[in-house]
């Protein structure tokens, strides 16, 4: 499908604008992601993550972003940060270890530049 | 007749309801950004608001993608805070004043605003964040106002224009000036200022946008309606989209406005923190 019109003329670099077009994309990892506001469903995660990928119908891209931890893979494949976030939870990593994986920084190196915009 | 007394604006980042439970409001690294806060404080105190208009956005706990509203507001007797999966204390529902939602909504959608109304509405950070700021001990804070939550939506474009969200406000306040009872109301717009999670981008933050927006939604909120959605991402960073909750209550204040307290601070977690205090004529 091509991009919508409007407002959709903007190449804003590193940047992913979560539209319909991602939505659909990335709809089975995202219900997955969301199913994750329950205690219960984050267990049944952790005891055996391919099963409950495979519950919730992840693509292939999904899964292998999931298995790798790979957080621009699973933005690619239709992650939405909101979302996403609750996963990155249950792997126990902050925003900063978040920031550090996507921009190939280590945690210290993107807290360092987060401060150097004060 | 009800009236508005003011407006106040604060990010709500989920980091802040840690700090807040662990009690880390004196700890170098948080100190600068809870001293925008005394002030408020005062205010609230003398004022005593009966009931908070919060603006927020969700983010995954109320709303998901199979229907996402662009504006809810909640007519619910109460507001549950519940869990969003990684771990934020969930705190004791929040009173709601369900009578005067229903009143807003009324007058809202007689003045086309197509609005999805709510009974049920489970609040994340985005609503608890700014009240535990506000009002410490929220819920069980004893000056704390019957509360009515409104969401816009931030998740998924197309989200709303700049102008949309500050006509919104403007429809709000007829809506809650119109209202017979004699009750005293304040507006919180919760959210920004600028900030990235995703991407190759993530932890993007631009002061000089950010200062921009802050003077001019005191004075001259209408200029900033010319910014574009994508110009907003663009300058604001992906989640500093958040700033059209701060357009909605700006809106709701009409022209004439005194500002009582400002505070800006980078970072916090991975935001530009801004907060100010806004008084109704």
């Amino acid at each position: 499908m091509e991009q919508p019109g409007y407002d959709y003329h903007v190449d804003i670099p590193g940047t992913t604008i979560f539209d319909g077009r991602m939505a659909m994309k990335g709809y089975a990892l995202n219900k997955m992601c969301y199913s994750f506001n329950s205690r219960e469903n984050r267990e049944a995660f952790a005891a055996d993550e391919d099963a409950y990928m495979a519950n919730y119908r992840l693509s292939d891209a999904q899964r292998d972003a999931v298995r790798a931890r790979d957080i621009l893979g699973m933005i690619e494949a239709g992650g939405n940060i909101y979302y996403l976030a609750k996963l990155a939870g249950i792997f126990k990593l902050s925003v900063q270890d978040v920031g550090g994986l996507q921009t190939g920084r280590t945690t210290e190196e993107f807290q360092d530049f987060l401060n150097s915009q004060a | 007749m009800a009236r508005i007394l003011g407006g106040i604006t604060t990010s709500h980042i989920p980091a802040v309801g840690n700090a807040i439970a662990k009690n880390l409001q004196d700890d170098p690294y948080w100190k600068p950004f809870f001293d925008g806060y005394p002030k408020i404080h005062a205010w609230i105190k003398e004022q005593k608001p009966d009931v908070v208009i919060n603006i927020y956005n969700d983010h995954g706990l109320g709303f998901f993608l199979d229907r996402m509203p662009t504006f809810a507001i909640g007519a619910a007797h109460e507001y549950r805070n519940e869990d969003e999966g990684w771990g934020i204390p969930e705190l004791d529902p929040f009173p709601g004043a369900p009578e005067l939602s229903w009143h807003i909504i009324e007058s809202m959608v007689s003045d086309e605003f197509d609005i999805t109304s709510c009974q049920e509405l489970p609040v994340d950070h985005g609503f608890t964040v700014p009240m535990q700021l506000f009002w410490p001990g929220a819920p069980h804070n004893p000056d704390m106002p019957r509360a009515i939550p409104i969401s816009a939506n931030t998740v998924q474009h197309p989200i709303p224009t700049l102008k949309r969200a500050l006509d919104f406000g403007k429809a709000l306040r007829k809506a809650v000036l119109s209202y017979p009872e004699d009750i005293k109301v304040v507006v919180l717009g919760t959210g920004g200022l600028s900030h990235q999670l995703d991407g190759q981008r993530a932890g993007f933050i631009n002061k000089e946008f950010d200062l921009y927006c802050l003077e001019n939604i005191v004075s001259n909120p209408e200029v900033l309606t010319e910014i574009s959605r994508l110009e907003l991402v663009e300058k604001a960073g992906a989640q500093g989209t958040e700033f059209l909750m701060w357009m909605m209550m700006r809106g709701a204040l009409g022209d004439d406005v005194t500002e009582l307290t400002r505070n800006y601070h980078i970072p916090i977690s991975n935001t530009a923190a801004g907060t100010l205090l806004l008084e109704c004529a």
